[in-house]
């Protein structure tokens, strides 16, 4: 079973096994810019995949 | 945090943040506990997780909410009001609410298109109304200092900006604290040296509400561009931005931001051996290798 990453309204796929921050750059995600939470409590970007994880990801940059 | 190479729990984040806004607090003589504060909030992360920080440092801190009549969309600035006057409340500070078109009968997009400011898109009126309004709340309300929630990556992106443009005046003119001159009330940055993602994850941990959509005008806006681009250049090389920031402010502080054509010329001479210019004293920099290649080679 895959893990699943969500950003916004948009769903990405990643590999269980590989480190939040492999499965954010091969989703050519910027690690920089997000924060991941997995059910609820924020993860470091050294967090390896799990299968069937939903890991919820938080953008960070704001301004105009 | 790689740009730290430190790992903190939740607790010790919690406490960590705070610690470091008082530092930076002395460090740039910011304000003291005997001055009042007016903190300017817009609902978002940064600004109410600066006004919670001041407070638990025990500082004399106001808020300020600026209602733009920005509710395109999401309703932007009823909910930003809405989550400004929620976090007041539920810690007993006062909070100043000021609005734009009961003041000057026209909201913020109103103005943009009246005044034909800014390629229709409303920022460069919201931006000058708000430096305006900021300035002349904390003036007529006897504050001594007006603080903003900036922070390392709006400082970077704004340096950013100007550089690439060479905007000299705005790039000798940029620094967390801004002393009051003419009219203008003091302007503090106390969390300047925090990256926003150290900022997200201060409002998230410590369970403050923020509106997390974006102001609808933001989208493809040029602040945020030059965000993206440092973030890439921050994945590449952890560190990069707090580097670039810190080593302007440095740079600024000995004088050596821009330094004249002249004085620059003054330390080259002629190399003794080949007669091209250097600034090393003796022979150029190449004829020195040289000669040690040479002489180790003889020792060979």
């Amino acid at each position: 079973m895959i893990a699943k990453l969500i950003l916004r309204d948009k769903e990405y796929e990643s590999k269980p096994g590989m480190t939040l921050l492999d499965a954010l750059k091969k989703n050519n995600i910027v690690p920089e810019s997000v924060i991941a939470t997995r059910d609820g409590e924020m993860i470091t970007d050294d967090e390896i995949l799990r299968s069937g994880d939903v890991i919820k990801l938080i953008a960070v940059i704001s301004g105009g | 945090m790689r740009q730290h190479k430190l790992a903190l729990c939740k607790d010790h984040f919690l406490e960590w943040i705070p610690e470091q806004t008082e530092r930076f607090i002395k460090k740039y003589e910011m304000f003291t506990h005997e001055q009042k504060i007016l903190v300017a909030v817009s609902g978002g992360k940064d600004s109410l997780s600066l006004w919670d920080i001041l407070v638990r440092l025990g500082y004399q801190v106001d808020g300020l909410y600026l209602a733009l009549g920005i509710n395109e969309g999401i309703n932007y600035s009823h909910e930003s009001q809405r989550l400004s006057q929620k976090f007041a409340d539920e810690n007993n500070l006062k909070l100043h609410v000021v609005d734009i078109e009961k003041e000057y009968g026209k909201n913020i997009p109103q103005l943009s298109v009246i005044s034909h400011r800014g390629e229709g898109r409303p920022c460069a009126v919201c931006g000058l109304a708000k430096r305006h309004e900021m300035n002349r709340i904390a003036r007529d309300l006897g504050y001594d200092v007006l603080a903003t929630g900036h922070n390392l990556d709006d400082e970077a992106a704004v340096l950013f900006g100007n550089t690439l443009n060479w905007l000299s005046e705005y790039i000798l003119r940029q620094s967390p604290v801004l002393p009051s001159s003419n009219g203008l009330a003091r302007k503090v940055k106390p969390l300047c040296r925090f990256y926003e993602r150290e900022m997200t994850a201060y409002a998230i941990l410590r369970g403050i509400e923020y509106i997390y959509e974006e102001c609808p005008f933001a989208d493809g806006s040029q602040s945020i561009f030059y965000k993206e681009a440092l973030n890439q250049l921050e994945t590449a090389r952890p560190g990069a931005k707090l580097i670039f920031y810190l080593n302007f402010l440095e740079a600024k502080k000995s004088g050596n931001l821009f330094i004249e054509k002249n004085v620059e010329m003054q330390h080259l001479h002629p190399c003794p051996r080949c007669g091209q210019s250097t600034s090393t004293p003796d022979l150029c920099s190449f004829c020195r290798m040289i000669e040690k290649a040479n002489a180790t080679s003889t020792l060979l």
